[in-house]
């Protein structure tokens, strides 16, 4: 069991997602930065599949109450245990009592904590990704206690360490497919897509990222429709909105662009200001 | 024949848009769900998820599309396939939903700048059969088609931050029910003790795209027996089956 002691700004349990029931209205879900999720699940030789702890901008502290194995990625956000710092992308043999915390965060947006075995929170519709009003819980809180798999204490030092590519940190460049409406744009949008630097808003989070630059437009609206993560929305009023993890299933707006799958991870970890430009 | 010329579109590396005419109407929201069915019912098994909207349907698979092309065939051979001629039937859902100023807080708005009197609203609105086109937007969320013209109504400028689950609404040309809590621009006319989504069943939402949809007018204290045994998970929701 790991005792939460301090939430962190906001913290959630993901795994693969709920997957089949977009038809009553439920998006997916499941960790937004999946390279650096399923890292941490290979890294411990879990199941691509097990829930993971997706920490967003601060981070936990967290008492373990059991000996199990950890694994950090994602975003540097110099985690120590009992006040000595430990390393990324690498297995680590974690005991009873020992605590977990967090620093600074460096760069990035989200940090990934895998416990072997995966979290064993409450798994609703086949999937223990948390999400309001299907979850009981939509945040990791103060004092909540949450399952782990019991380890027997075989853990073999292991010197396996994995170097993982900084690109998806360094890089502003998200990769696109145009989107079902793209050709509904004006010749000038268009181009300004290809060629222009957008911001990140303030407005982020699991659901969506609002872009700060007005792309001034007159489209018309189209019969609401399917979309997905990654897809890019054109209001009216000229904000592009990404929708991510837990976006909506369908939506009104003009799709202009489709984000790559492994682009929607490099903007997961974008923060409010951070430039992004559109590679088509 | 198919009397529809479908768009297929690649859209993301896991998914295909098929698109139909861009028009809401009952024969183009048939030829969806049997197509939809079709689908579901076939043995193309990397397909995990589908879902639809008034004139498409996406088709999610659980790994990237390696040939879009042999996608597309595949698609298209099982949408040309000639249905045995069965009648199709779906079912009609009698909600019940309370219209008591208790719950309508843009109803006397609504009904001055409607210059309907409150009786003819709700008389308006719950004499119409409705059509679910699909779910969406929120879980539960029902897009329903049929609302009389005398109700249409241009959506809010600013949303409401906390509209109440349960919540009858009307928005522009549409009419729904918000299945919890959720902000808002619909301006609320009502309320409906009935769970619209319920994560312990099987199927967490009762209504399927093709269902019919009614709404009858309860009063304040019906509308409490109601969500006591709704709370209770005893309610039993009124439906018959209704041919197509």
């Amino acid at each position: 069991m790991i005792k939460v002691i301090r939430s962190g700004f906001f913290t959630t349990i993901q795994d693969s997602g709920r997957v089949g029931y977009r038809e009553f209205g439920v998006p997916v879900s499941g960790p937004m930065d999946v390279y650096s999720s399923g890292l941490a699940n290979a890294l411990l030789g879990n199941d691509q599949r097990d829930a993971v702890m997706e920490i967003t901008m601060t981070g936990p502290k967290l008492l373990f109450q059991s000996d199990t194995s950890i694994c950090i990625t994602g975003a540097a956000m110099n985690p120590i245990i009992n006040g000595v710092p430990i390393i990324y992308n690498h297995m680590i043999a974690v005991s009873k009592n020992d605590v977990l915390s967090f620093g600074k965060l460096e760069s990035g947006c989200r940090v990934y904590l895998a416990v072997s075995g995966g979290f064993q929170t409450e798994k609703v519709m086949g999937s223990r990704s948390m999400y309001p009003n299907i979850t009981s819980k939509n945040l990791v809180e103060n004092d909540d206690i949450i399952e782990i798999p019991i380890q027997s204490r075989t853990f073999t030092k292991t010197y396996a360490s994995i170097k993982s590519t900084n690109d998806i940190f360094s890089s502003n460049e998200i990769e696109v497919f145009f989107g079902p409406e793209f050709n509904m744009l004006s010749k000038d949008l268009q181009s300004a897509l290809q060629s222009n630097v957008f911001t990140i808003s303030n407005n982020n989070n699991r659901m969506g990222y609002q872009l700060k630059e007005n792309m001034e437009n007159n489209l018309k609206s189209i019969l609401t429709g399917p979309v997905l993560p990654g897809t890019v929305q054109l209001t009216p009023s000229g904000k592009l909105i990404v929708l991510m993890r837990d976006g909506q299933t369908t939506g009104g707006y003009p799709r202009v662009l489709q984000l790559k799958e492994a682009s929607i991870n490099v903007l997961s970890q974008k923060r409010v200001g951070d430039s992004i430009k559109f590679r088509f | 024949m198919n009397p529809f010329e479908l768009t297929y579109t690649s859209f993301g590396e896991r998914s295909i848009l098929i698109e139909w005419p861009e028009k809401v109407n009952e024969n183009t929201l048939k030829d969806i769900v049997r197509f939809k069915n079709r689908l579901k019912k076939s043995n193309i098994k990397s397909l995990v998820d589908i879902n639809s909207s008034y004139n498409s349907l996406l088709i999610n698979y659980d790994s990237y599309i390696e040939n879009i092309y042999d996608a597309f065939s595949e698609l298209k051979a099982l949408y040309s396939v000639k249905d045995s001629q069965k009648k199709s039937t779906c079912k009609l859902w009698k909600i019940p939903v309370c219209y008591d100023a208790l719950f309508a807080s843009d109803m006397s708005n609504f009904s001055e700048e409607k210059k309907l009197k409150i009786e003819e609203v709700v008389r308006l609105h719950s004499s119409v059969v409705y059509t679910i086109y699909f779910i969406g937007f929120l879980p539960g969320f029902l897009y329903l088609g049929g609302l009389d013209r005398r109700l249409f109504f241009p959506r809010k400028d600013t949303p409401n931050l906390n509209v109440k689950k349960g919540s009858l609404a009307i928005g522009g040309e549409q009419t729904g029910i918000y299945p919890q809590n959720s902000p808002g621009g619909w301006h609320i006319i009502g309320n409906s003790p009935i769970d619209f989504f319920d994560i312990t069943k099987e199927r967490p939402c009762f209504a399927s795209a093709g269902d019919r949809l009614q709404f009858i007018p309860v009063d304040y204290k019906t509308y409490n027996d109601i969500k006591t045994l709704v709370e209770a998970r005893v309610y039993q929701l009124e439906s018959e089956v209704f041919d197509d």
